[in-house]
């Protein structure tokens, strides 16, 4: 059975928005503060343990659980830098990766302590579930919520950095961050705050993905090298990079599992390892 | 007589005195507390006979994690993906085994040779990226090898592993057998053949390069040191010793698991030379002992939940005692040391 082109890049599309959900923020983390934070993946899960035990043990809503994983992981993410990163942004990507890694390593078994080794069983509300066919294209009424999110998320992220005035502090602290310190500008809480909000993002994403591409403890090693790829491709803490990056990414993912299952994600990291060698600084990266 | 970069903050003292001839002489002069870890590695199979199985695992890894003390402990250079080497000679010695290269030696250095030109052709890449980018590269060229070991089913085994490895008897007089005495002897002769060409690489004037390197790249570009080049061949030599890891592996355990090139093993490689504390070449030994036999206690113990107490085995690591275990107890020795001359 052959899928259809026009399937293939809407359910692509789907998933390359969930995976710039998720991503930016580390490419916020890793492009503004230099830090390679390989734990992204595990603020990702906590978003979605934080949305499947509110909706399977306190029956909220779906939605209302979105705007709650985001707070919760981005209040999260603010204590561990605190305590954690903040020590180590003057330290080498080598000490930043070891760090992360246990850090992801402690998530991987807490997860598994906590809600089991399992799956989360999740069920998303009806007005979600369901799919129209329009132009013998299916559009899963799941699938469009989630490239209606990314595309909100877009926005958002566009409108804030270019017309708020917090925006434009962090584009002065990521142009020159001696200078814009000079300028009276708190560097140290601009950048937690991007932190805190990257991080919430990649909570929300995995709250809002979870019907899409599970949850379970083994979560942020599944998924870190995805994530990584994304912001490498993109260019560190290029939003437009990212979501690019992220589209492609998930059109070719998609497609690759549909037309050359045998191959898997072989031809992915291949193209990721080519294009980094062409420009290491990525598609969209400054030099 | 140009001055030498100091290669830690307690060896600064001998490298303002005395020419750099002398220093290289001193430093590859044997110890008595090497010769002494060396003697305790060998009388494994009198005090703990029972355990050699163990014992050889913790060699390969030891091994293994000597392979990248060189690349990230002398040349400064990290990678995320060093399990690509390792597989590729495990790999190698398994299928050479399997298609009728059953003489050990040989398929070990075969195995190990082609781990070496990998990571020779591989080394091109290497010197052109940097940080992040450095990274994802050595990432993404350990996935490619993994998502190929599982996908050529027909070659690998895929997911199943590749089973079926006859090996000829060591030497033509050892065969191995079920209480790890052969795999032991072969393992340690092996190790500490590796790490005598280690030790040897460290201690030449291209060991000292490495490690200026490390210390301040651009001034060693400024008194004219090849840089690339010394970052080609270093990467070569730790891809081999890898291979060489690796082949080992397959040949004691006489299995390959597709585990052998996964992102679990890089990562657990460079938590071993962390623990044990990188650019000494014991902490490669010693990280890899001290990991290997608290994972045997603590999976013994809880087996879902004993990856936690890595993570902050990792974490207190990192924040803490940056130099690892060598690391700590040179200070401590330092310490003693100052404290008795007063």
């Amino acid at each position: 059975m052959m899928v259809s082109l026009g399937n293939v890049l809407f359910n692509g599309l789907a998933y390359g928005m969930l995976l710039f959900v998720i991503s930016v923020g580390l490419s916020v983390t890793m492009g503004l503060m230099g830090f390679a934070n390989l734990a992204h993946g595990a603020f990702a899960m906590l978003g979605g343990y934080v949305a499947t035990t509110l909706m399977n043990r306190a029956g909220v809503p779906f939605l209302l659980t979105l705007p709650i994983a985001f707070v919760a992981v981005a209040a999260a993410s603010f204590v561990l830098e605190r305590v954690l990163y903040r020590r180590l942004y003057r330290a080498g990507e080598l000490d930043q990766v070891l760090l992360t890694i246990g850090l992801v390593f402690m998530a991987v078994a807490g997860a598994t302590y906590v809600w089991g080794p399992g799956q989360q069983p999740v069920r998303m509300p009806d007005y979600l579930t369901g799919q129209w066919t329009v132009a013998g294209i299916d559009i899963g009424v799941y699938r469009l919520f989630l490239i209606l999110v990314g595309i909100a998320v877009t926005a958002a992220l566009v409108l804030g950095i270019e017309r708020t005035r917090f925006g434009a502090m962090i584009r002065a602290a990521v142009d020159n961050p001696r200078m814009a310190q000079g300028c009276g500008i708190n560097v140290n809480r601009v950048f937690s705050l991007t932190f805190m909000a990257g991080s919430g993002l990649a909570g929300l994403g995995g709250a809002v993905g979870i019907n899409l591409i599970g949850l379970d403890p083994g979560f942020p090693i599944k998924f870190m090298v995805y994530f990584l790829i994304v912001v490498a491709v993109g260019g560190l803490g290029s939003i437009k990079g990212s979501l690019i990056a992220a589209l492609l990414l998930g059109v070719f993912d998609v497609g690759g599992k549909y037309y050359v299952p045998e191959v898997g994600a072989f031809i992915i990291y291949a193209v990721m390892v080519s294009l980094l060698l062409w420009r290491p600084a990525g598609l969209f990266g400054r030099r | 007589m140009v001055s030498l970069p100091a290669e830690s903050p307690q060896a600064s003292d001998h490298a303002s005195r005395g020419r750099p001839v002398t220093r290289l002489e001193r430093r590859s002069r044997w110890r008595w507390h090497e010769i002494l870890f060396w003697l305790a590695v060998a009388s494994c199979p009198l005090v703990v006979p029972d355990d050699l199985v163990l014992a050889s695992q913790v060699l390969i890894a030891g091994l293994f994690a000597l392979s990248l003390d060189l690349l990230l402990g002398y040349g400064g250079i990290v990678s995320l993906g060093h399990a690509a080497f390792f597989g590729v000679g495990a790999y190698a010695a398994g299928l050479l085994a399997r298609h009728g290269w059953g003489e050990p030696i040989s398929g070990l250095l075969l195995s190990g040779a082609l781990a070496g030109l990998l990571g020779f052709a591989l080394s091109f890449i290497i010197v052109r990226v940097r940080g992040i980018a450095l990274l994802m590269v050595t990432l993404g060229v350990s996935l490619v090898l993994h998502e190929a070991a599982v996908k050529g089913y027909a070659v690998t085994g895929g997911d199943d592993g590749l089973q079926g490895i006859v090996l000829d008897p060591l030497l033509g007089l050892f065969p191995m057998d079920m209480w790890g005495r052969t795999a032991f002897g072969y393992s340690l002769a092996v190790a500490f053949a590796g790490f005598l060409l280690a030790r040897r690489l460290v201690s030449s004037p291209f060991g000292l390069a490495l490690q200026g390197m490390r210390e301040n790249g651009r001034r060693m570009a400024a008194i004219g040191a090849p840089l690339r080049r010394h970052s080609a061949l270093i990467y070569t030599v730790s891809a081999a010793l890898a291979g060489v890891a690796g082949a080992l592996l397959t040949q004691t355990t006489e299995f390959v698991s597709v585990e052998v090139l996964g992102f679990q093993r890089s990562a657990e490689v460079l938590i071993m030379l962390i623990l044990g504390g990188a650019g000494h070449l014991y902490g490669a030994f010693i990280g890899a002992a001290v990991f290997m036999i608290v994972r045997d206690q603590l999976a013994a113990a809880n087996p879902e939940y004993w990856f936690f107490w890595l993570g902050l085995m990792l974490v207190l690591v990192v924040l803490f005692a940056r130099g690892g275990i060598i690391g700590g107890i040179a200070t401590i020795a330092a310490h003693f040391r100052k404290g008795g001359s007063r």
